[in-house]
């Protein structure tokens, strides 16, 4: 591969909200995905309907992308503001466009003008502003043209009368707009050819990835309240959960929310509700009546930044400890945190088996930065998602459903319509279900509802180089630049090692093994208390977390930073424990 | 205790309006699943927190199945049984404070919904659990153990607020008439859509309105209840309204007002809109 190729490039196009920012980048990111190319989405805007400083960037890489990177390589400016505000994250060697029509810039900078509404104008079609940016991007990277006149052409052939002429004059923008970048004398290098995987691909966001994976195990019963970064999770089930013995629909509240997937689990379907952290506050008490009454049910938590009504459209992941435990008393639930778009299939279908195993409540922690960003990922294989279902009653009645079973102390489960009639009770209760006081009874109730989750042990992990001066463990969606931050660590000869375990609660044992060995845990995460590593301090773990609380995510070169001088620390101080 | 399990350690206090409307309850339950031939395993009473949602442990006979979870929310709880489950009955048993203080919020959106559940509220005017403190439907200006000086909120008028918010289906009666009652949650049953039935059922402990609402001619106190007049017309809101203008506890339907459920409009787009598989639902990630 020659020298001047590079592998990977940065496109961002900073504007504000409702100037079609999403669509370019989108449209980058599906010409090069069907070009072979791995490519991640990813945009941040603020909460209002429209307007407002927003951006939404693509990266473009010959091997799957981890993280959004750590610099720009094209920055698209739509307005002056968004150049002020952006630039600082070009790279070295960065190139802007400007938008010409818009303002001015004066000589002499890594910058150009293009005046992409004038000359959309040219080709007849106005609406192709965005094909002369995309036009100019595609030169400055090397990118071809044809690859966009592919995916130009699948995008308008529609059937309609018309499709020809609007193919032709977004061809023709693109041409005008690669004229420019070409005139212009710049260039950012040239994109690698494309190793394409020998898998088939998708193209999906996190969201949509954690729905789908959640219908594909089963889920038949999904409401929910709007909330940022979660709604669209609402919206796919309301579009897609249709049909006889379905049923997705938005309710008034969290509180609603939570009680009907508990009125619904109770009565035998596969429940589920996605909320972001205000919505997750009011779940609580919801929450504690599906632990003690034992129903499954799935909660998605779609974080964004906190507390109270927060940030609403940033990255932040500080919804653990509420998440660990959301209600009063003793009681926690299991957790699931996805570390990528992949992973969220997994992670929305395991959740739906897991609730279904334990008969109990399922959070799955995802963020903002992961519910929208669009990967092409392999395609799920939906035949190797194994469908569980929950132990039903089927003997005579006077059944003790509170009973305990086995070694994990759980019990089939009656369903109304079946036999075995008996009280799912929040307040304490004996087998029965009735309500009552005895010492006896809240002993054995709260040590099997704890027991239970040790069936719950099968969630993806990876554990990496044991035995390193540190052990990196970053969780949910950090996973990907800490990864990114990981391999280039190794790269540099720092002596890290890497943990990963999609599951938070429990932790599977065999993670807990590699977690009693190392001799630190290095935990990058998004917030100010460092709340894994304290859980992991909790557990008994020697564990610190590297932090970051900008509601942006991490930068894997800021990770590489701080993390070499770390280990570079504890090297000359090696045998001391920390934290 | 209960009959059944002599270990319950829940009571109610004697002569408590709790136990009449139990009575009801059962009656109800039984004749309902005679009427229509449904297994009493397909019903479930979803119940409040309060002395009211004790209920569901105390019914004798047949058990169903019952769901007793969090202050407040057996609204939301009997939508999901509901709406997750088509086939089965659900009643919903909660009092006055469970009901109309604490889980008001979700009155509204079900009467919206028009969702096909049977309420059974018992209204005592008091927090009885709790030892005696002032409830929604507590009187201005009475001294309850949290109105020291004087309930200094207006008494909520529960049946004005279930007709004004959309309430499909809305029956008044009280404890002390068993057989009528069980006649009224029957019928309430047997309506397609949000019906509730709220129930005088007093508190002998701390609001002891027995004499109030049957009237008592030694101590010359007169009774507040009578029993809706045979030429009202229950379909007519104008009816309900001046029905409910008028002082005192009305006894039977106030209101009816039959519409499509909840279900029936999930049922049309269930048919307009065929169940996609993962399968088809994946198709559409395709690159």
């Amino acid at each position: 591969m020659s020298d001047n190729h590079s592998q990977d490039f940065v496109i961002r196009f900073a504007g504000e909200g409702g100037q079609g920012l999403v669509t370019s980048a989108d449209a980058m990111a599906r010409a090069a995905a069907n070009a072979g190319y791995y490519v991640s989405t990813f945009s941040t805007f603020p909460s209002q309907i429209m307007g407002g400083p927003a951006s939404s960037q693509v990266r473009i890489s010959t091997s799957p992308v981890l993280s959004s990177g750590d610099s720009v390589d094209v920055l698209v400016s739509l307005d002056e503001y968004a150049y002020n505000n952006h630039r600082e994250d070009l790279s070295d060697n960065g190139v802007a466009i400007y938008n010409s029509g818009e303002f001015q810039l004066p000589g002499g900078g890594q910058y150009f003008g293009i005046d992409a509404d004038e000359l959309a104008k040219s080709t007849g079609n106005t609406r192709a502003a965005n094909m002369v940016t995309i036009g100019a991007v595609a030169h400055l990277i090397g990118f071809s043209l044809e690859e966009i006149d592919a995916f130009i052409t699948a995008r308008f052939t529609r059937g309609r009368p018309g499709d020809d002429e609007i193919i032709e004059s977004n061809k023709k923008a693109i041409r005008l707009g690669a004229d420019v970048a070409a005139n212009s004398g710049f260039s950012v290098g040239t994109l690698a050819p494309p190793s394409p995987p020998d898998y088939e691909q998708i193209m999906i966001t996190g969201n949509a990835a954690l729905a789908l994976g959640a219908v594909t195990a089963g889920v038949d019963f999904y409401v929910g309240y709007p909330i940022s970064p979660a709604t669209t999770i609402l919206v796919w089930m309301e579009q897609n959960l249709v049909g006889q013995g379905r049923f997705a629909h938005q309710v008034s509240s969290e509180i609603e929310a939570i009680s009907a997937i508990v009125g619904a689990g109770y009565a035998g379907k596969k429940s589920m509700t996605a909320t972001a952290g205000p919505g997750l506050s009011l779940m609580g008490e919801g929450l504690g009546l599906a632990w003690m009454a034992e129903i499954p049910c799935v909660v998605v938590d779609v974080q964004r930044g906190g507390p109270s009504t927060g940030l609403p459209t940033k990255s932040e992941q500080s919804d653990l400890m509420t998440c660990l435990h959301p209600g009063h008393g003793d009681m926690t639930v299991p957790i699931l945190a996805p570390g990528s778009v992949e992973e969220c299939f997994e992670a929305g279908a395991l959740a739906v088996n897991w609730a279904e195993r334990y008969q109990g409540p399922i959070i799955v922690m995802s963020e903002f930065g992961q519910a929208e960003k669009g990967e092409n990922i392999r395609k799920p294989d939906l035949d190797a998602v194994n469908v569980e279902t929950r132990s039903v009653y089927n003997g005579s009645n006077g059944y003790a459903r509170y009973e305990s079973w086995g070694e994990n102390g759980l019990s089939p489960m009656p369903i109304p319509g079946g036999p075995g009639a008996y009280v799912a009770n929040g307040s304490e209760h004996d087998e029965i279900g009735d309500t009552t006081h005895l010492p006896r009874h809240h002993i054995r109730l709260t040590e099997r509802r704890f027991k239970k989750m040790g069936l719950l042990n099968d969630a993806h992990i990876e554990i990496e180089d044991e035995g390193a001066t540190a052990m990196i463990m970053s969780w949910g969606s950090s996973k990907g630049p800490a990864r990114e931050a990981y391999e280039r660590l190794k790269a540099d000869g720092v002596d890290v090692g890497w943990l990963y375990s999609m599951a938070l609660n429990p932790l599977p044992d065999e993670m807990k093994a590699a977690l009693e060995q190392a001799n630190i845990v290095i935990v990058p995460e998004l917030n100010y208390m460092g709340q894994w590593s304290a859980v992991l301090r909790q557990h008994g773990y020697r564990a610190e977390s590297v932090t970051q609380y900008t509601g942006l995510p991490f930068k894997p070169a800021t990770l590489v930073d701080r993390i070499a001088a770390r280990v570079a620390e504890l090297r000359t101080e090696k045998g001391t424990v920390l934290v | 205790m209960s009959n059944r399990n002599p270990e319950y350690d829940f009571v109610w206090c004697p002569g408590c309006g709790d136990f009449g409307v139990r009575r009801a309850l059962e009656w109800a339950l039984e004749r309902h699943v005679a009427e229509h031939e449904i297994p009493q395993s397909n019903y479930v009473i979803v119940a409040g927190i309060g002395c009211s949602g004790n209920m569901v442990h105390l019914m004798e006979g047949d058990q169903p199945f019952g769901l007793h979870g969090i202050h407040g929310r057996t609204l939301p709880l009997s939508f999901g049984v509901k709406m997750g489950r088509p086939d089965l009955q659900a009643v919903v048993v909660a009092g006055d404070g469970d009901f109309l203080a604490i889980g008001g919020e979700h009155i509204g959106p079900a009467a919206a919904r028009n969702v096909d559940v049977t309420c059974v509220v018992m209204d005592n005017g008091v927090y009885g659990l709790t030892k005696g403190q002032s409830s929604p439907t507590t009187e201005m200006g009475v001294t309850t153990s949290s109105t020291p000086y004087g309930k200094i909120e207006s008494q909520m008028m529960p049946l004005k607020y279930y007709l004004t918010i959309g309430v499909s289906y809305i029956a008044s009666h009280y404890s002390s008439k068993p057989r009528d009652l069980a006649n009224v949650i029957q019928d309430a049953m047997n309506h397609k859509g949000f019906s509730i039935v709220h129930v005088q059922s007093p508190c002998t402990t701390y609001n002891d309105t027995y004499d109030i609402l049957k009237g008592n001619r030694r101590k010359g106190i007169p009774g507040m209840a009578w029993e809706v007049p045979e030429d009202h017309d229950p379909s007519s809101r104008q009816s309900a309204e001046d029905l409910l203008g008028r002082p005192g506890i009305p006894l039977g339907l106030i209101y009816k007002d039959e519409r499509p459920t909840l279900q029936d409009r999930v049922d049309e787009i269930a048919e307009a809109n065929p169940r996609r598989t993962p399968a088809d639902l994946l198709a559409s990630y395709a690159l």
